[in-house]
């Protein structure tokens, strides 16, 4: 390292701790405490990158988040690569590799470079105009296009790091730790408000706490000597919490904030493993007070954007803060007094300054006049018109301005340097502000946007609220934080400020050159290479709206959002179309405010914890059993239990063999099941189902069908009448919250008058289900004293009983068309009743099954699952269950939809039965079913819902819903397969014991 | 993410609730005696209003009650909350 | 044509320094009478003047516009274009457009960068198979070509999305639509302002209509900020503020106007060279040419027109992106924005007459207009110029909502209503 480039740092930079690093393979060392950028620097590496279209040489051009060049990837041979990552945020560890982007072979040898030589052929929106032809080479233009774009690259394996979120929730959120920031905090907490201080630097104090303006005192002080005492004290104020790192990303409504807080990227390696990389803070604030700052403006002139032309502020913070020259040689370029600070300090650390070429005509400023003393040649009414070096700047060329700003006179001077400061004003951080839906008004005066009309509990403090001038801030934050969170006073109402007064400013958006703008290269984005005569095409060709412009030229949209440009673009649409600033509008600041990372954002929500499961009592039994399982909303249900090898097929064969000729045993305890209690229980349930329910005795069950109020299906299960006024009703697994919410929505907003209470009890109860022939035998050996006889326990009716010690409720239904019984207990005891039901079945070899063999048993009995053979778009007499839909009932949910022209109609889909002609194809579920296969287009009639090879009938067998099939029993109709057509015929759904003989065998 | 003050649990996140649609909009007592287009008004006919809207809002994660809200969906101001069968104030 | 784009001309312009270009459309002030005014200067809007003026010949007609056109909906969706839906009705909508999305570069002469890179659906329950592969069934006999594919399929066709079957979704199948993908959205907005423009129709943008002047059942006129024009046909092409618009006129419309929210990355070397819809876990995704990813997130269950939405909805979508691309985890979010989609009943959009005389209605396309722009302009533009519709748009009528003829396509809509 070449220790010019190194002079004395502040106290943030530990120069006992070397650090080395690589940077595109080489290795560099830098101090602890550096950026990337710093260290770069301090290495005299000024070309960090190229640009996104012309792949121009690009530098470091500021100290903070808003750089748009130094963008670099982290490629350190871990999974922890990560593209697009500023250069000046990036805090310097050991081992740190980073590399270009956007650029090959290599940023110094960069072929992409060519773009630059044929810049003229790609204005802005070039590729809308060409690319056309032929059509079909489209393609490949845009396989080129694509490989040229974009930055960085993509990570291609998985992110070792975990990442965490924290609700805030506090009084005062204050963000932004400079000195506003910091007095409002602190005055906030002093005030017993529990306060939340925010800062995304890794240290608090801002600017002031190493720029020390060369005029401006507090309290006879430096104003960084001053507020590092300040920052002493704020450690042991109760009540504030501090958190550095943190950069606030979005700003929603109802003072709902999201900050990253970044926790190990400045770390080595080795240190982030185990930690957490990032945390979302989910923050609800009573009260925000923003203290964002400003950021400095660059001007716009041409070829404005060689390596070593940088912000002013930038050079001074380089020099001040990280003990870093930025140049040998150097110039600045202004408009205003800033960069007369930054000259002065340099000149004062021994780094040579050149000459100061300043737009205005004068100023009179005491700053000024030191540096007119300090021998510093100043040129003034001179802009600079042009720039030479490639990869580093070499020389500028300045000229005379003309009194109205627009053109250049007189001859040239061309001055050598290597590093150009520019100062080009300073614009309020407002982008949070206006994120909460903050309305902003024109400053003419500063040429900047200021908060106007607050949407929230809010306030803007400091620069970011157009408060430059030291005084002006401490005595306006003053004024405002006492009306803000209503006090008398605060702590600093009689500190002692001494700042220089205003100073003169010129501001003219685009500066001119000595040649014609055409033959210019005046970057307003730099990032994107969006120039200032973009801006001009895009308005001449008819886009008015600086959203239009902003579109068409891509200007303020490259990784760092336009925060160094915006507001030249604004002004040079105002300037050419001639309307003022105030009548334009600004563009939208979206959120995030700096890129927020996917991982920060998701949290812990990942791979487990995508989702909750929700497991069965039983479950450890099924994965003991070696059952495979099947997502059914947010449950593992098991699916089917694969013995010795069988596949899904010979599995489901067998369980389905097993269930009709023996007995089976399923886990249902993931139906729904809601708890109705309350005298009008029954009156209830007559208007949510479409049946009768007020005659259904205490002790039976019935099966009911519920629709929406457009009359289709919606749901649908068995209600059991426990009691006069209590009934049990169960819905289907994926259903269960949404026929809760359907029955809470009429019960209290429709029907408030009636006495009912609804209670979901899904979790509370463990269902096992055992079915078959043998059923019977097996509930009497498990509950001997039960009587089953069908006068005592008939089909359709429930008894309580008790398994051993355990309690349980017995419902005899069915969906399997088998004598079967539902034994519901308390979910602890779930596992317990599951393993008793499978002993008491041993000697019946009781089979276990899944839901694929549930779904087979029951469509060979042709009942419906709703949501596979029903698809939002079926009524009950689509459905050929007319039965179930009570004739006499005044009303229920759908009962009018019933009765439109359309759900009237005889052709509407109604369900039926199909059997291939070939009794061993098996459909496909979903395959369409036509009657005609000659015509064109062919005409639908219908689709597969489910489908199944029976071994019980030995034969594949389908439901279908078929347009007019109620009345096409016995009709061959066709499916037609990508490579074959099947033959099918359509059939009553009921296919297996049409007689029902089976359910009291 | 608004905050939402619950009737009758305060206020609470965003998160916890559930729209339910515009409110006040009231079930037919006689849905029989209405004709198609009538039926279908009060199917699937909404104001949709840019601006004052009345609102149905639900505690589903929390108390599971129903309440109102007025508020302005131009920007999502909430102006009031008040509970199911209470009176909506004059517009 | 008075200033043709190509090549040549690019390169024409070069050697006076882009100085020439003619404007791509003028900025008139309104006339006091128009054949036909359509309220709404988005993609579906200005491809209906274009059309009305193309093939209907009605070229004294004016686009009305509140703000600036293609500033809706048109230039903050997803750009995803795909045709493959259930119903007979939609297919024929959605193809029809496709169709001409094939050619319309070349027909607007201004390049819309439509890019056929396909549309994968995913599938990751076994219902969603089922679906999947009726509505691929129902396709293919409808002239689409969408084929249904394996998890190994899959995964070959876009290797980064994690196929383990231990995640907590897997992936069990999908569809692929290959002649399906993405177009530049603001350049559909333009290209038709242009090519309406040139055939003299009227694009008057930061007018805002504020009222439907009726005399009797017919309509004659609209009120703007910028003065009453005359007129006997307004169709109104307002997405998000139809319900605003037809209130004007009276009428009360099945819609719900509701929060979208959409994303997009940093950009970043082509990673992803297709575009992934997941229904059942709600996550799609696609990457610009410019090399962002683009994310859409879900809508809002409530009406807003404040074009924010709440921030579970783009955590929510985020979750459902790492669990099927976990190396997207350390890429970060560069902008978030909302629109407002207005949502019909059955997920299905209305290009319908109304019951006033010469009031039209283009609205309900909820979060999937973008990709009917072409065919929705043409069809509509048929309806307003015969006050008949097309048969490809006769299902979409409003009467729809009364009979119960409901084109449910809650199962083939990206975003579950």
């Amino acid at each position: 390292m070449s220790t010019y480039f190194r002079i004395k740092p502040s106290e943030f930079i530990d120069e006992t701790v070397r650090v080395s690093f690589k940077f595109n393979g080489k290795n560099y060392h830098g101090f602890k405490g550096d950026t990337l950028a710093s260290a770069l620097l301090a290495n005299n590496v000024h070309l960090v990158g190229r640009s996104f279209k012309y792949h121009r040489p690009r530098g470091i051009m500021t100290a903070g988040s808003e750089e748009p060049n130094a963008i670099v990837q982290i490629s350190d041979g871990t999974n922890r690569t990560e593209p697009n990552v500023r250069a000046t945020e990036i805090e310097i560890y050991e081992g740190l590799e980073a590399s270009s982007q956007n650029c090959w072979p290599s940023v110094n040898h960069d072929i992409g470079g060519i773009n630059n030589a044929i810049s003229a052929f790609l204005p802005a929106g070039f590729y809308y105009k060409t690319f056309m032809w032929p059509a079909s080479f489209w393609e490949k233009y845009e396989y080129v296009i694509r490989h040229s774009a974009g930055l960085g690259k993509s990570p291609t394996e998985r992110d070792p790091d975990v990442y965490d979120h924290r609700y805030i929730h506090c009084d005062v959120l204050v963000v932004g730790a400079g000195i506003s920031g910091i007095l409002a905090a602190r005055n906030a907490a002093k005030n017993n408000l529990k306060t939340l201080l925010v800062d995304e630097k890794n240290e608090l104090g801002g600017s002031t706490i190493y720029q020390n303006r060369e005029f401006n005192k507090i309290e006879n002080q430096n104003s960084s000597d001053w507020l590092k005492k300040e920052i002493k004290e704020l450690r042991n104020i109760k009540n504030l919490e501090i958190k550095t790192r943190t950069s606030v990303a979005a700003f929603h409504g109802y003072n709902y904030l999201l900050a990253r807080e970044n926790l190990t990227d400045h770390l080595e390696n080795k240190d982030k493993q185990g930690k957490i990389r990032q945390r979302l803070l989910k923050i609800r604030a009573k009260k925000v007070i923003l203290a964002t700052g400003a950021l400095e403006r660059p001007l716009i002139f041409n070829n404005n954007d060689r390596p070593g032309i940088m912000l002013s502020s930038a050079v001074k913070k380089y020099a001040d803060f990280y003990g870093v020259v930025s140049g040998k040689k150097n110039v600045f370029f202004t408009n205003n007094d800033s960069a007369y600070e930054s000259a002065f300090c340099l000149h004062n650390k021994g780094i040579n300054v050149e000459a100061i070429i300043d737009i205005r005509e004068s100023s009179n400023s005491k700053i000024v006049k030191a540096v007119e003393e300090a021998g510093i040649k100043i040129h003034w009414s001179h802009t600079i018109v042009d720039t030479r070096g490639y990869k580093r700047l070499s020389e500028i060329s300045a000229m005379m301005l003309s009194n109205d700003g627009l053109s250049v006179t007189g001859s040239k001077i061309n001055i050598s340097c290597d590093c150009l400061g520019v100062a080009g004003g300073w614009t309020p951080a407002v982008h949070l502000f206006t994120q909460s839906g903050g309305k902003l008004k024109f400053d003419e005066n500063d040429n900047v946007f200021l908060p106007n009309i607050y949407p929230s509990e809010q306030m803007s403090v400091g620069s970011c609220n157009g408060d430059f001038k030291l005084k002006e801030i401490i005595s306006n934050l003053s004024t405002n934080l006492k009306q803000f969170l209503k006090v008398d006073k605060t702590d600093f109402d009689n500190v002692l400020i001494e700042s220089e007064e205003e100073n003169s400013k010129r501001n003219i958006w685009l500066l001119p050159s000595d040649k014609p703008i055409g033959k210019t290269k005046p970057f307003v984005d730099y990032q994107n290479d969006a120039t200032a005569k973009d801006i001009k095409l895009a308005l001449r060709e008819g886009f008015r709206s600086i959203e239009h412009v902003k579109r068409y030229t891509t200007t303020g949209m490259g990784t760092d959002q336009g925060k160094l440009g915006n507001m030249h673009a604004l002004g040079i649409i105002a300037d050419t179309a001639g309307v003022k600033m105030s009548e334009l509008g600004t563009t939208t600041f979206r959120p995030p405010y700096t890129p927020l990372t996917f991982g920060t954002i998701v949290g812990r929500n990942v791979g487990e914890y995508f989702d909750v499961f929700r497991r069965t009592p039983m479950n450890d039994w099924h994965i003991e059993n070696k059952a495979e399982f099947e997502n059914v909303g947010q449950w593992k249900r098991a699916w089917y239990y694969p013995a010795n090898g069988e596949t899904m097929h010979e599995a489901v064969q067998r369980e389905s063999k097993a269930a009709r000729e023996s007995a089976g045993i399923l886990d249902a305890s993931t139906l729904g099941k809601i708890d109705i209690q309350g005298t009008d229980a029954s009156e209830f349930l007559n208007r949510v189902y479409t049946n009768a329910w007020s005659k259904l005795g205490i002790g039976k069950c019935r099966y009911g069908l519920m629709l929406n109020e457009d009359g289709m299906v919606y749901d649908d299960g068995v209600t059991t009448r426990l009691g006069e006024n209590h009934y049990l009703m169960t819905t289907t697994t994926g259903g269960a919250a949404n026929v809760l919410g359907k029955l809470e929505d009429y019960l209290q907003t429709e029907w408030p008058e009636l006495d009912v209470y609804l209670t979901s009890v899904t979790d509370h109860f463990a269902t096992a289900s055992i079915c078959g022939p043998n059923s019977k035998k097996i509930l009497n050996k498990l509950i001997p004293d039960l009587d089953l006889s069908e006068e005592s326990f008939p089909h359709m009716s429930f008894k309580n009983a008790q398994i051993g010690n355990i309690k349980c409720r017995i419902m005899r239904i069915s969906f399997t068309g088998e004598h079967s019984y539902e034994i519901n207990v308390q979910s602890n005891y779930g596992k317990a009743i599951w393993e008793k039901c499978m002993e008491a079945g041993k000697e019946f070899s009781i089979t276990p099954y899944g839901t694929e063999t549930m779904h087979l048993l029951r469509a060979e009995k042709g009942f419906i699952i709703v949501g596979q053979d029903t698809d939002g778009t079926m009524t009950p007499i689509d459905l050929q269950m007319d039965w179930i839909v009570s004739k006499k009932k005044y009303d229920f949910i759908g009962k009018r939809s019933l009765y439109r022209s359309d759900t009237m109609k005889e052709e509407r889909k109604q369900l039926v039965g199909l059997l291939t002609d070939d009794p061993n194809i098996v459909l496909e579920e979903g395959a369409q079913i036509v009657s005609d296969l000659n015509q064109s287009p062919v005409n639908m009639l219908g689709h597969v819902t489910s489908s199944y090879y029976s071994p019980n009938l030995k034969k594949s067998i389908a439901l279908a819903v078929v347009r007019g099939g109620k009345n096409m029993m016995g009709k061959k109709l066709f499916i037609p397969m990508e490579d074959k057509t099947i033959n099918v015929t359509i059939e009553n759904p009921v296919f297996f014991d049409t007689e029902n003989k089976r359910l009291n065998a | 993410m608004f905050l939402i003050n619950c009737p009758y649990c305060g206020e609470r996140d965003h998160q916890e609730f559930k729209a339910g649609g515009e409110a006040h909009i009231e079930r037919p007592k006689q849905p029989t005696e209405l004709s198609d287009d009538e039926w279908a008004e009060y199917l699937f006919m909404r104001k949709n209003i840019k601006g004052i809207q009345f609102e149905r809002w639900n505690h589903a994660h929390g108390c599971r009650k129903w309440f109102n809200m007025v508020r302005d969906t131009s920007n999502d101001q909430i102006k009031l909350i008040y509970k199911m069968g209470e009176k909506p104030p004059a517009e | 044509m008075k200033n043709k784009y190509s090549i040549f001309s690019l390169m024409k312009n070069a050697l006076s320094h882009h100085e020439n270009w003619q404007r791509a459309w003028k900025d008139p002030a309104p006339k006091k009478e128009y054949d036909a005014v359509i309220v709404g200067g988005g993609g579906h809007g200005l491809a209906t003047a274009y059309y009305l003026a193309k093939k209907h010949n009605m070229k004294n007609i004016a686009v009305v516009e509140k703000g600036w056109i293609g500033g809706g909906n048109t230039g903050r969706n997803t750009t995803i274009i795909r045709s493959n839906y259930l119903w007979d009705a939609s297919a024929g909508l959605y193809d029809h457009a496709l169709k001409i999305w094939e050619g319309l570069s070349q027909e607007l002469n201004y390049n819309v960068m439509f890019s056929q890179r396909g549309v994968m659906n995913l599938a990751h329950n076994l219902q969603d198979v089922r679906d999947l592969k009726r509505r691929t069934h129902a396709n293919r006999l409808n002239g689409i070509d969408a084929v249904y594919l394996s998890t190994e399929e899959v995964k070959k066709f876009c290797p980064i999305i994690n196929t383990s079957p231990d995640i907590r979704y897997p992936v069990l199948g999908g569809t692929l639509q290959r002649r399906a993908g993405t177009a530049r959205h603001d350049a559909v907005a333009w290209g038709y302002a242009r090519g309406a423009d040139e055939m003299g129709v009227d694009i008057i943008q930061n007018c805002e209509v504020k009222g439907i002047s009726r005399n009797g059942d017919s309509v004659d006129g609209i009120e703007t900020t910028k003065g009453f024009i005359k007129t006997k046909k307004i169709g109104v092409v307002a997405a998000g503020h139809s319900s605003v618009i037809a209130n004007m006129a009276g009428l009360k419309l099945p819609l719900e106007s509701k929060p979208l929210q959409a994303l997009v990355s940093e950009p970043v070397k082509p990673i992803i060279d297709t575009v992934v819809m997941s229904n059942a876990v709600h996550a799609y995704v696609s990457q610009s040419d410019k090399g962002e990813l683009v994310i859409g997130a879900g809508t809002d269950d409530y009406v807003s027109y404040s074009q924010k939405g709440s921030h579970q909805i783009v955590e929510g979508t985020l979750n459902a992106i790492l669990e099927l691309y976990p190396i997207f985890s350390r890429m970060r979010m560069l902008r978030q924005w909302g629109g407002i989609v207005d949502i019909c009943p059955d997920a299905s959009p209305i290009l319908s007459k109304t019951s006033v005389k010469g009031l039209y209605f283009n609205c309900g396309w909820g979060t999937g207009g973008f990709k009917a722009t072409p065919g929705s302009g043409d069809l509509f533009a048929h309806t307003i110029a015969n006050d008949e519709p097309h048969k490809l748009n006769t299902a979409f009528n409003l009467n729809r909502f009364i009979s119960g003829d409901l084109v449910d396509e809650h199962g083939a809509a990206a975003v579950a209503h």
